[in-house]
């Protein structure tokens, strides 16, 4: 036995072949942990395969409550007979590994700790069914690992048989005898030679383990979306799905057992933007989600959104490349292009939800922000946010009432005598519009991209169109006011600031923390939620000397992004942190970059 | 001396003259076959006595898409991007499915670089008028073949048009549209038919009207010109429209007619010409159209209705409101199902 255990902080490494129903293996392993109060995270690395490819799912635990990548593993299951060699080649020295018996691992390095199991005689033990027994054999590293880091195995069946529920109890049963076989097998037969360990805690109380999609949907749900639109795409299919999930529960009148939204998978991107842009046109809360590869088909109808001032929720779950790229993959790959998208002076607010409870309370807010300035709105997710377990607070039910914005009545009509439709009345740019089926005569008016006036006349007069444009600037400063402002952790003492936006907070939270407690080097951070960007990010640079800016691209898209908003007094303060191999990004990387660039390493 | 009186205005059944159902003043070229059907568009929906606040136009880009500021001036109009109108007029049905919804579209819009869109939304079947101007050129950008161009028809520059042509209506036959007919902007009785048939059906209508371009496609040669339309015409059938506020008893002559009730009452009367046609077959329609291209004739008449088929909304269980004016308290759940969902995922 080690010396001194290591307790609540460690990352389970698991490698296994894609389709062999590992995933429910590793979501009861990370919630048994998670029910013993300890903060967890689940991060899947899949191929772009419907089976037979290698994947990896990674359980961090964490009694600090640091939930982004850890960079280095602590304990690997290696299941994967073609992957095996080279997972146990990357680990650093001490590290423990759970192996098939048959891929005989142990003889690759001496300076590991192996435990050897024979999963094809354990799984024959406890599933009669040969054909069965590929789906079950899994279940067993669950029982082994379980002992291995005395987590309790009542927590394991638990979470066991939540996973499964109600109707799924025969099965349940079935893995849950796989389990014990595990357990019981561990008892007799292994040796405790690694520190890791797991020990009750109460961090985790009152909380939930959701992906990102799920709760990006179920937030559009309650921010009262009325039309979605969509065509699949990884990693935003599954937001889509949950929302048609969620829509079937909760959004049914009772009265009528008629929906009361409507959901269409489009041919394509361009008729899925298009279908928004005629929902909120006709005043549907419309929306659709998809990745970067559907944004460049919407493009021109987000233009002429722009231009024609049509509301609309665009979620972009970020993935890797043009193209196929790297489907599978994260990255913030959409940053710069998702803020000016289209041609002829276009931009548009974008949020950067970081968290399932952001993902959720963004999704409500997005949808008034785009009716009251009546403008295609972004929500960018990753890959990692959206497709990966999270920790979350609850949710809470939105505060703010639905928003329609300004939307003139037929008696509106008859009160005013009339309307222009982008006539700025209220000085802030943002004008009045009328819905089509508005029984009045004087509610229509002509919608195009190309040249109008303020009474939306055609003109190709430069005055108007100038006019025009100055107006819709207008319109975007009085949205800076309506973003929500930064998340700061203002450190006085500080020199050195770090920005983030999305995922990227949990590796510059927790580098900030190891660039203290290692090398004393005390820092500020401020993480955007969203853009056009406050004051408040104009403010947090001046009060430092030098400022970190994480992006997880090779371009650095977030500092272009300040570069283009900022004083350029400011611009000589920025320095930057990117990060572009498709993985969640980790702490340590954050903090080897910055140490490197401030000369202390 | 005697003091001139003001003629009576003709009103509609809402009591409306024909005004309101005007719009601006066309910026397309005189002789343009698109004027004339914008005539009788107004002629029809003033006819019909459709309220026109609540139609809104959709339109692609290109000749025919800028129709729409020509007619209904009272309207909300949209003129979104080339080849996408349909899936713009799809959204505004989903947000509010009570609108008459009244797309103009050209060959370019639909049978280029609208063909994907327009396919789906034939599968879809959304309750509109989905009116083609089809000239078989690019009128905007001057002289170029369209996708309806047919195989050996010459442009104004002499080339002579390599590709066989997309017909909209087999298409729209083979793939879902509820009502198909095809027209001619010179015949203006037919068209008048047509289009009042066609803005009644609860369903996809689509309506393809041969409208010349007199500009780059009205020559010796062309396949889509005035004169070759008035040699090669075929109608399927004399065609009149009874709408449902008119109970005039019509004269049969005996099996000389078929009669069609819409959903709405209104009727469409068929007079048989040479031979007996049933708009109904789908089969007979798809050989009828073959035989004419073979012949070089053009068929026109009602090709196709089906009343049998659900509008996209109906499909969609939506419920009768629109959308649109949903209120907060039947769009977001309240947080006792909020507090459900939270303990799910606990």
């Amino acid at each position: 036995m080690h010396a001194t255990p290591v307790v609540n902080d460690f990352s389970i490494h698991v490698a296994t072949v894609n389709g062999s129903g590992s995933q429910t293996a590793n979501t009861v392993l990370m919630r048994s942990i998670f029910q013993m109060g300890v903060p967890v995270s689940g991060k899947n690395l899949f191929p772009s395969n419907i089976a037979g490819l290698p994947t990896w799912f990674t359980i961090r635990a964490s009694r600090k409550g640091y939930i982004g990548r850890k960079k280095e593993i602590d304990l690997l299951v290696a299941m994967n007979p073609e992957t095996g060699k080279d997972d146990v080649m990357d680990l650093a020295p001490g590290a423990a590994v759970v192996y098939d018996e048959p891929l005989a691992l142990a003889g690759l390095r001496d300076d590991l700790v192996y435990y050897s199991v024979p999963f094809d005689k354990l799984v024959a033990g406890v599933c009669p069914e040969p054909k069965l027994r590929k789906l079950v054999r899994n279940m067993i590293y669950d029982g082994v690992v379980a002992h291995l880091l005395a987590i309790d195995i009542e927590e394991v069946r638990k979470a066991l048989f939540k996973q499964f529920g109600e109707r799924k109890r025969k099965a349940a049963e079935m893995n849950w005898q796989a389990v014990l076989a595990g357990q019981k097998y561990a008892v007799e037969n292994l040796t405790k030679a690694d520190a890791l360990k797991v020990e009750r805690m109460d961090a985790t109380h009152g909380r939930l383990i959701i992906d990102g999609n799920t709760a990006a949907a179920l937030g559009c749900v309650f921010a009262g979306v009325t039309v979605l639109t969509w065509y699949p795409i990884t990693p935003s299919s599954s937001l889509a799905e949950a929302m048609i999930d969620f829509l079937g529960r909760l959004r049914m009148d009772p009265e009528s057992g008629k929906a009361t939204y409507a959901v269409v998978q489009a041919e394509d991107e361009l008729a899925a933007a298009g279908m928004v842009m005629g929902a909120a046109w006709a005043g549907a809360r419309a929306m659709t989600c998809t990745s970067g590869p559907g944004i460049s088909l919407m493009s021109e109808f987000l233009g002429l959104g722009y231009f024609a001032e049509i509301p609309g929720v665009f979620i972009d779950v970020q993935r890797v490349g043009p193209s196929t790229g790297l489907p599978t993959r994260t990255m913030q790959g959409d940053t710069l292009s998702n803020a000016f998208v289209s041609h002829g002076d276009t931009k548009y607010p974008v949020y950067f939800p970081s968290s399932p409870e952001e993902c959720f309370s963004m999704a409500t807010e997005a949808f008034n922000l785009a009716e009251k300035f009546q403008t295609p709105v972004f929500i960018n997710l990753d890959l990692d946010l959206g497709m990966n377990n999270w920790m979350s607070e609850l949710f809470a039910y939105p505060q703010a009432p639905v928003d329609r914005g300004k939307v003139l009545s037929a008696e509106d009509l008859e009160r005013l005598g009339g309307f222009s439709r982008y006539l700025d009345v209220d000085g802030d740019g943002v004008p009045y519009r009328t819905l089509p089926g508005t029984p009045h005569d004087k509610a229509g008016y002509f919608t195009r991209g190309t040249g109008h006036d303020e009474h939306a006349r055609y003109s190709e007069k430069s005055e108007d169109w100038i006019a025009n444009m100055d107006r819709l600037s207008r319109k975007f400063e009085s949205l800076r006011g309506a973003v929500p402002a930064p998340d700061v952790s203002f450190n006085a003492r500080a020199r050195v600031g770090v920005v983030s936006i999305g995922t990227s907070r949990y590796a510059m939270e927790e580098a900030c923390d190891q660039l203290r407690d290692e090398l004393g080097l005390d820092t500020s951070w401020l993480r955007l939620k969203a853009y056009p960007f406050t004051a408040s990010l104009d403010e947090f640079i001046r009060a430092h000397d030098r400022v970190y800016v994480i992006d997880q691209n090779r371009d650095a898209q977030l500092l272009a992004l300040m570069k283009l908003d900022l004083d350029v007094a400011l611009l000589t303060n920025l320095r930057s942190v990117r990060y572009y191999g498709g993985l969640p990004l980790d702490a340590r990387t954050v903090f080897d970059e910055i140490a490197r660039q401030e000369g202390i390493r | 001396m005697s003091t001139p009186t003001a003629p009576v205005k003709k009103t509609n059944r809402l009591g409306l003259d024909v005004l309101p159902y005007r719009g601006g003043k066309t910026t397309l070229c005189a002789g343009c076959g698109h004027n004339a059907v914008t005539e009788r568009l107004i002629e029809a929906c003033w006819e019909l006595g459709v309220e026109p606040w609540r139609v809104a136009k959709i339109s692609g880009i290109g000749c025919s898409s800028k129709t729409p500021a020509y007619f209904l001036g009272q309207s909300h109009g949209f003129n979104s991007v080339h080849g996408r109108a349909p899936a713009v007029a799809t959204g505004a049905l989903l947000g509010n499915h009570q609108l008459r919804c009244v797309l103009i579209s050209g060959d370019g819009d639909t049978a280029s670089i609208g063909l994907g869109q327009y396919m789906h939304t034939l599968r879809r079947n959304p309750a509109m008028l989905y009116l083609i101007e089809n000239n078989g050129v690019y009128g905007l950008t001057k002289g170029q073949f369209s996708a309806t161009s047919d195989l050996g028809a010459k442009s104004k520059s002499g080339a002579v048009n390599a590709f066989t042509p997309i017909d909209c209506c087999l298409a729209a036959i083979e793939y879902g549209a509820t009502f198909v007919a095809r027209s001619f902007s010179g015949d203006k009785k037919q068209l008048a038919a047509l289009l009042r048939a066609a803005l009644s059906h609860d369903g996809l209508a689509v309506v393809d009207v041969i409208s010349p371009c007199v500009a780059f496609n009205d020559h010796e040669g062309s396949t889509k010109s005035y004169s070759y339309m008035k040699d090669h015409e075929e109608p399927l059938h004399e065609i009149d429209f009874i709408p449902f506020f008119n109970d005039i008893e019509v004269e049969l002559e005996d099996g000389g007619i078929r009669e069609v009730t819409l959903h709405d009452g209104s009727r469409i009367i068929l007079h048989k010409l040479e031979q007996d046609y049933d708009p109904s077959s789908r089969l007979n329609a798809v050989t009828r159209l073959h035989q004419a291209s073979d012949s070089d004739e053009v068929l026109t008449g009602l090709l196709y209705l089906d009343q049998t088929r659900p509008s996209f909304t109906k499909t969609l269980n939506l419920v009768d409101r629109p959308l649109a004016g949903l209120p907060e308290s039947m769009t977001r759940p309240d947080a006792a199902a909020l507090e459900r969902i939270n303990e799910e995922f606990r």
